[in-house]
């Protein structure tokens, strides 16, 4: 039974579309593992077991009637609790939430459906998808499984953590400033950020508008082409949704694997190393350099002036939108309600239930961003920031003008400690300096584990950068970095993790 | 209600120069939402019409409503604007219980249509240019019902309801630049200018425009400032306005209430207003000085608008004639003074008049019972005109058999109460009610001879050449054939009778 969490989504697909297990065996052994250690790593923060068997039968009931099998038919999922899911409670990690049952699936939540995914239940995240940590969850920390006093990275820190501790084979993460991307990097799994437009944010719940993008969380390249060409394509409900038809990713992965990277030309940013990037890091990322030189691609450096500005830009745009997108919540139709004794005012109870309901990141982000959109200052603030995005871009495009991909560390460091950083907001956001110019430009990116730092044997991610619209060239990298460094390891990194 | 003494209205306009701006929101007739698929059907349960997106729950996004945008470049066009290139929404953001997300998607530097203008005519027949700022793209809010206060307001209110079937539903919003120049006939331009735009609106299409149904809500922006001073005046904004008349007295009581403070050197505190359809005053609502702050961004969860420039020019060619050039038309057409064309504006007879036109009555006939017999009945009924049980092809065949001398005048009318009393077409009542002219002589000479039996004294009269007192003999004949005599044709016997 240890196999059936430990099997990738490709293969446990094919053995249940082959009647080697069925899908309700596959469920759950995965229910169980989740019952067995969830309670040390804390990824979930809503178990659905009668869902989740219920979607298994179904399956069962598929194949058994000789129905045609999806490619991820029976494979189990943990979904970040910022997707609407119909019936089951959505909270987006935060006491303003609780107890919400949405109405209505999001359209990612839906498509997985339609695939016949089975989605195990929600995992934990930083309360409305903000922070690099997932400590700003208003329901406590998930551990990090290769040691669980430090942190799983933020914000989907339990998608990813629910993969590192085997408790699914697959996940979903959104990544607005590197939340699928960073968490990826320091569990030892993989992640991506699809481009903007490509996965729908019908039902997703806003953090940052223009820069929230959800996307596929596996413990292999392959697993996460697989779950990426799931979820993707132009959905109506979404207008900035892009009607283009979805890119071969599985086949670019299957390509990749094969190793040879001949005329693949690789970019190395030069902003992204230096001060306050950690030695372990820096030298498991120029290894991979090497890797990719090793494999046939031409390795360039460049540079891009602007990213240095990509942070400050972005904590001017994220929590602009954010103010305005949870100005929502105001106890009036959903959600919680604090100080409703008939003789309050609605406004007072609005004020009593944000106070109560919003943890302390959301409210400073709250704070920030109205203070930047306020009259006099919007020209300074969010109107410069708008402007340093498209500089940002325009740095992309140049790049690419000259190299198929860009290749950074995901992030600077390894999992820090729980707590460590809890305290300064700045060092927190230094975690995601090198992934939000992507969300801020609003191409794709990937992390794939690149090795264990020397100095705290902590995984280190490598992140791949491609254009919009090319997500496939991601694959092609990650699958092939991936199959060399599996290769020279002898097994997938995620095996040299501690027993839970 | 007021507390000051309002300054006589020739007395304020001999001091002050009004300035207004008047911002109007036309609900749209779109089937659906500005940003969902839900219905836009009045009346219905509260809370029926709703969807995660009007609702704003947690997830859910907008989608624009192309008609919305088609609607609001129509109105553009009729309004003379330019049709931007290119252009978003935007978030206004303020809290409110009736507003799901707690911001209204709307546009803020960037509208649809921009620069225009629109002529208006006044009672008198002068035209003036009512110059339009913009015209922008927005969603309407739910509707919030406080119940337990004595003013139906919130303040004082021991709960309210909240229906969001309301919410969602498209608003084009229509801003003039400010009106300047018109004196004394401020008020009037406000109402002409209204009343125009709701002719335009209807003209197009895009919505019904009624007043009295919240389609239409016209806010009147009002200062006042000395002669011969450029600077505008600190303006108050009174909301909601929903009758012609109203903004007509709204406008007139701001001007006398604010010429009433400046007088007093008072300065006129920028606030909100609320309009009293009972007394014709406003009073105070919220204080809304400059600082307040909306924190407008463009809402990144819809796409730019672009309209097509072929497009455009497309709806421009579809265009219909508008209200104005149509009303000089017919005018012309009629052969009618100013005067008469104004009054069947006001009586809203000019639908009624061209569809029993086209049913086949003569302009001058359909004209004469829509603004004789027919108006006279609505106004006593207080019903519109064109409400009144009674069809423009019935009126066309009870004007039919007039011509035809089926019918006089007199039973014309008869037949017209009776339609409208239900009794069934003109046809059925001549037929049931047995009416129709008498003018067989045989059966008209009997009651002339009557006649003249009766008044041997009127009689005599005509015999002795005064032709004027045959009048009094054809009265005496209608009366005994209850006026289903033809009236000519009794004249004619008398004459011969007595020649």
């Amino acid at each position: 039974m240890t196999d059936l969490i430990r099997n990738t989504a490709a293969e446990t697909a094919a053995a249940i579309a082959a009647g080697e297990v069925s899908a309700v065996e596959v469920a759950q052994a995965h229910l169980d593992r989740i019952g067995a250690v969830d309670e040390k790593v804390h990824a979930f923060l809503h178990v659905d077991t009668e869902g989740a068997l219920s979607a298994a039968r179904a399956v069962d009931a598929k194949r058994a009637a000789g129905e045609e099998l999806g490619p991820l038919a029976g494979v189990p999922l943990a979904l970040k609790d910022v997707f609407t899911t119909k019936g089951v409670p959505t909270t987006a990690g935060s006491k303003i939430l609780e107890g919400w049952v949405p109405p209505y699936d999001a359209t990612l939540t839906r498509r997985l459906k339609d695939a016949g995914v089975v989605i195990l239940g929600k995992t934990n995240m930083d309360e409305f998808a903000m922070g690099s940590s997932t400590e700003n969850s208003a329901y406590g920390p998930t551990g990090n499984p290769w040691d669980l006093s430090r942190i799983p990275g933020g914000s989907g820190g339990g998608s990813a953590a629910a993969l590192a501790a085997y408790e699914a084979p697959l996940a979903i993460g959104t990544d607005t400033g590197g939340s699928i991307r960073q968490p990826g990097a320091v569990t030892g799994t993989v992640g991506v950020k699809p481009t903007y437009g490509t996965v729908s944010r019908y039902g997703l719940i806003a953090f940052s508008s223009s820069l929230d993008q959800g996307g596929p969380c596996a413990r292999t390249v392959l697993d996460a082409a697989l779950l990426h060409e799931a979820i993707a394509g132009h959905d109506p409900l979404d207008s900035t949704s892009i009607d283009a038809p979805v890119l071969p990713l599985v086949a670019a992965a299957r390509q990749g694997a094969g190793g040879d990277l001949t005329g693949v030309r690789v970019g190395v940013v030069k902003e992204f190393a230096g001060e306050g990037y950690q030695a372990g890091v820096m030298q498991r990322f120029n290894e991979s350099v090497e890797i990719l030189r090793g494999l046939g691609a031409t390795v360039v450096e460049l540079s891009c002036p602007s990213f240095s500005y990509a942070l400050p830009a972005y904590y001017l745009i994220a929590p602009s939108e954010a103010s305005s997108n949870l100005a929502r919540f105001d106890a009036m139709r959903y959600g919680l309600r604090v100080g409703d004794d008939g003789t309050r005012s609605a406004e007072d109870v609005t004020a009593l239930t944000r106070e109560a309901g919003f943890g302390p990141e959301v409210k400073r982000r709250i704070i920030l961003g109205t203070y930047a959109l306020s009259s006099g200052y919007y020209d300074a603030y969010y109107g410069s920031a708008q402007k340093v995005r498209t500089l940002i871009t325009q740095d992309f495009a140049r790049s690419f003008a000259d190299v198929d991909v860009l290749v950074s560390p995901t992030t600077p460091t390894t999992a820090f400690p729980i707590g460590e950083r809890a305290d300064d907001p700045m060092a927190m956001y230094l975690a995601d300096l090198c992934t939000i110019p992507s969300n801020l430009a609003g191409n794709s990116a990937m992390s794939v584990p690149c090795g264990l730092a020397p100095e705290d044997n902590l995984p280190v991610g490598l992140q791949i950068i491609a254009p919009a619209m090319a997500d496939d060239r991601l694959y092609r990298v990650g699958a092939a970095v991936e199959a060399a460094l599996n290769n020279q390891w002898g097994h997938p990194l995620l095996e040299e993790a501690p027993a839970l | 209600m007021s507390v000051i003494d309002l300054v006589p209205y020739d007395e304020a306009l001999a001091a002050y120069d009004p300035v207004m701006g008047l911002e109007v929101h036309v609900e749209l007739g779109t089937a659906t939402k500005m940003f969902c698929g839900c219905s836009t059907e009045l009346g219905a349960e509260p809370n029926s019409q709703t969807c995660p997106t009007c609702l704003g729950l947690p997830g859910a996004l907008p989608v624009v409503n192309e008609i919305g945008v088609e609607s609001a470049v129509k109105i553009g066009l009729a309004l003379n604007c330019e049709i931007a290139e290119w252009c978003r929404f935007a978030r206004k953001n303020y809290f409110y219980p009736d507003m799901p997300k707690n911001f209204q998607t709307s546009q803020y530097d960037e509208p649809i249509a921009f620069n225009g203008y629109l002529d208006v005519t006044l009672e008198d027949g002068e035209v003036f240019r009512v110059q339009i700022e913009r015209a922008h793209m927005e969603e309407d809010t739910g509707k919030s019902s406080h119940i337990g206060g004595a003013t139906g307001r919130i303040h004082g209110a021991s709960h309210s309801l909240l229906d969001y079937n309301r919410a969602g539903i498209p608003l084009i919003e229509i801003v003039t630049k400010p009106i300047e120049g018109a004196g004394s006939r401020a008020p009037e331009v406000a109402k002409a200018y209204v009343a125009e735009l709701r002719e335009v609106i209807k003209a197009l299409g895009v919505s019904e425009a009624r007043m009295d149904k919240g389609q239409m809500r016209c806010d009147v922006n009002l200062s006042l400032r000395p002669h011969g001073r450029e600077e505008f005046g600190t303006r108050s904004e009174t909301k909601n306005v929903n009758s012609l008349r109203s903004v007509e007295r709204a406008a007139r009581f701001e001007i006398q209430r604010h010429a009433a403070v400046l007088n007093e050197g008072g300065s006129i505190v920028q606030e909100t207003r609320h309009f009293h359809e009972e007394d014709g005053s406003t009073t105070a609502g919220r204080i809304k000085d400059n600082a307040e702050d909306y924190r407008y961004f463009p809402e990144p969860d819809l796409v730019p608008v672009a309209p097509p420039r072929e497009w455009v020019e497309e709806l421009r060619a579809a265009l219909p004639e508008m209200p104005r050039v149509r009303r000089e038309r017919l005018q012309g057409e009629w052969g009618i003074s100013d005067l008469e064309m104004q009054s069947v504006l006001n009586a809203g007879a000019i639908e009624p008049i061209l569809e029993t036109i086209a049913a086949g009555a003569p302009a001058d006939q359909a004209r004469k019972w829509w603004m004789g017999e027919l108006a006279r009945h609505a106004n006593e009924s207080g019903a519109e005109l064109g409400a009144l049980p009674i069809t423009p092809a019935q009126v066309a065949r009870v004007s039919e058999l007039v011509a035809a001398g089926s019918l006089n005048d007199k039973l014309a009318r008869q037949v017209i109460e009776a339609v409208l009393a239900g009794e069934g077409g003109p046809d059925e009542v001549v037929a049931g009610r047995g009416l129709a002219v008498v003018s067989d002589d045989s059966a008209l000479g009997a009651a002339v001879d009557e006649a003249i039996a009766a008044n041997p004294d009127v009689a005599a009269k005509i015999r002795d050449g005064k032709v004027a007192a045959a009048g009094a003999l054809v009265g005496a004949v209608m009366k005994a054939t209850r006026g289903q005599a033809d009236a000519a044709r009794v004249k004619e016997l008398i004459l011969e009778r007595l020649a």
